[in-house]
């Protein structure tokens, strides 16, 4: 089977997403991997070393600088002639194109896998997390996003792919890119991080999430995630949002801190390594999933422990 | 300007769902049933146009069982004007609705579909992506904020690491994100007038596309459990667990 892998970029550098997917890939067949992008030529240089990585296609068009999917779906599309599976990270590129190439080839997507059991068996999360479904997919072609969280990453180094150019349609006229605010942070993403501090509703205010929860994350080098409460009452931007209706993480390290550990917050980090709870109230439902617990109130605890760590 | 707003039953946010003891799915049999949040900001979203002077009808639409009508007459007291309910009690997957969609909007030509971007029970996240593709139309995916002019839509969208902005040509497909607005509850007064409103019923069939399952669901399982740790005294001593276990 060959398989067609979409690159995670920023037309600069590849982001690690790209690399749990070719994990996934290469457990269905041969890995090609497609950068779509304006001035990319670098990513797929990145790529070709991406052990296991066969071949990779460059589409380098101003008409795929943002990757618009009206634009970048077609040439996606028209490359599955030659490919059996396509394969996209479920971040929000992927989840954004990944469909849309699945109805122009009339194919039922696969979203989100967890694992492939064989080659047209896998398992996914639905009901955010509280059950999983093993389904079995009966189209010719398949179209696959895959859960970063849950395959290893490739090796960045040790491949050899060749990289061949190819064209897309250009523009489709059915949309334009205006602009793009990407918060600016030298803190790791939260997608990456190897810790996380997370914040919730108790810090009670965006006042407070700032005193209290961003110098543990300095100390730490940690990302700052929250709970969709925290998000709701506007603490914090949605992007900071951990849960099943934000980012899905699996850190080495979950600091979750006044965060009452609802279904839909614990279906976005209950893959962390070691899970580390503070909350007040000692029946909170964090505790049940939490490696190591704090009944304490956050307002004492957080500052000593940021002057301990 | 007429919008569609395509809405869907789910097993309601609140309810933990329970998987069925022979693997075969999760247990709906005596649970509370409401529409899917993401929908009902759908469903809003177009109120708030429709109230601003910028779309003169709203279509909600739902593909599901006879109970699905539930769901549309709440649509219809949020506000929307008629509901079309297009009963099946199969299940119906995402590129199937979406192709019974295109049809639904080939016969009502409205400018702008507007739903939730994914459905809380199966999670796809692909029915407006698969819409807009079978349509032809640009897609304006996890919306955060809408601007809707006579020819085209500025769509602020929510991507990882922060927010883009996209133009889109109408007739066009947005999906909703949660930060779009906080949905209305329907009064009183509202819900009654909501009975009166037209709803259409019509099948799968009455629309002649192809919606057979493409995936087979061989086995639902209850995700492995995690088990609770410790808990510590106080601060020292959760230091002190950390540095034990290597994480600081």
């Amino acid at each position: 089977m060959k398989t067609l892998v979409l690159v995670e970029h920023d037309n600069k550098t590849m982001k690690d997403a790209t690399l749990a997917v070719v994990t996934a890939a290469s457990q269905l067949g041969e890995v090609h991997a497609l950068v779509i992008g304006s001035g990319c030529a670098s990513v797929g240089e990145q790529v070709a070393k991406v052990a296991g990585v066969a071949t990779v296609h460059v589409a380098d068009d101003a008409a795929l600088e943002h990757q618009l999917a009206e634009n970048a779906a077609p040439l996606i599309a028209s490359l599955m002639d030659s490919h059996d599976a396509f394969l996209a990270p479920a971040t929000t590129t992927g989840k954004n194109i990944a469909p849309r190439v699945a109805a122009l080839l009339d194919v039922m997507q696969i979203s989100d896998i967890l694992s492939v059991e064989s080659e047209d068996t896998f398992t996914r999360p639905i009901y955010a997390g509280n059950a999983i479904a093993t389904v079995k997919s009966s189209d010719a072609k398949k179209v696959i996003t895959v859960r970063g969280t849950a395959f290893d990453k490739a090796e960045t180094e040790g491949g050899s792919a060749k990289i061949e150019g190819v064209t897309g349609a250009g523009e489709s006229g059915l949309s334009s890119f205006v602009s793009e605010e990407i918060a600016k942070s030298e803190r790791p993403e939260l997608t990456s991080a190897k810790i996380i501090v997370s914040g919730g509703r108790a810090l009670g205010s965006a006042e407070k999430f700032e005193e209290f929860i961003t110098p543990l994350a300095d100390k730490l080098g940690a990302g700052i995630g929250a709970s969709r409460a925290a998000v709701d009452a506007g603490y914090v931007p949605n992007d900071y949002q951990v849960g099943q209706t934000g980012k899905i993480v699996a850190p080495e390290v979950y600091i979750a801190i006044g965060i009452s550990g609802a279904i839909q917050h614990l279906a976005g980090m209950k893959d962390s390594k070691i899970i580390v709870a503070i909350n007040k109230d000692e029946d909170a439902p964090i505790f049940q999933v939490a490696d190591i617990g704090l009944v304490a109130d956050l307002f004492n605890a957080v500052p000593e422990l940021t002057s301990k760590v | 300007m007429k919008i569609l707003v395509p809405v869907k039953r789910v097993i309601d946010y609140n309810v933990k769902p329970r998987v069925k003891s022979d693997g075969s799915g999760v247990d709906l049999a005596n649970v509370k049933m409401s529409m899917n949040p993401f929908d009902e900001i759908s469903v809003e979203e177009a109120i708030r146009l429709k109230e601003a002077g910028k779309a003169e009808e709203i279509i909600a639409v739902s593909v599901g069982p006879q109970k699905a009508q539930e769901t549309l007459r709440t649509a219809l007291a949020m506000g929307a004007d008629r509901a079309i309910l297009v009963v099946t009690d199969e299940e119906v997957e995402p590129l199937g609705v979406a192709k019974i969609l295109a049809k639904i909007v080939a016969e009502e030509q409205p400018r702008l579909v507007i739903t939730g971007k994914q459905a809380i029970d199966d999670d796809s996240n692909q029915t407006g992506q698969m819409l807009a593709a079978l349509l032809g139309w640009g897609q304006g995916t996890f919306a955060n904020t809408v601007e809707l002019d006579s020819d085209s839509i500025t769509v602020k969208r929510e991507i990882d690491g922060g927010l883009q902005t996209v133009k889109l040509n109408l007739p066009a497909v947005v999906t909703t994100d949660l930060r779009l607005n906080e949905p209305r509850y329907a009064s009183l007064p509202n819900i009654m007038k909501a009975k009166k409103k037209p709803m259409d019923e019509k099948t799968p069939a009455d629309y002649g596309v192809d919606i057979i399952p493409r995936l087979t669901t061989t086995n639902v399982s209850e995700p492995p459990v995690r088990q609770a740790g410790e808990k510590v005294e106080d601060v020292d001593a959760l230091v002190a667990k950390l540095k034990a276990v290597g994480a600081i």
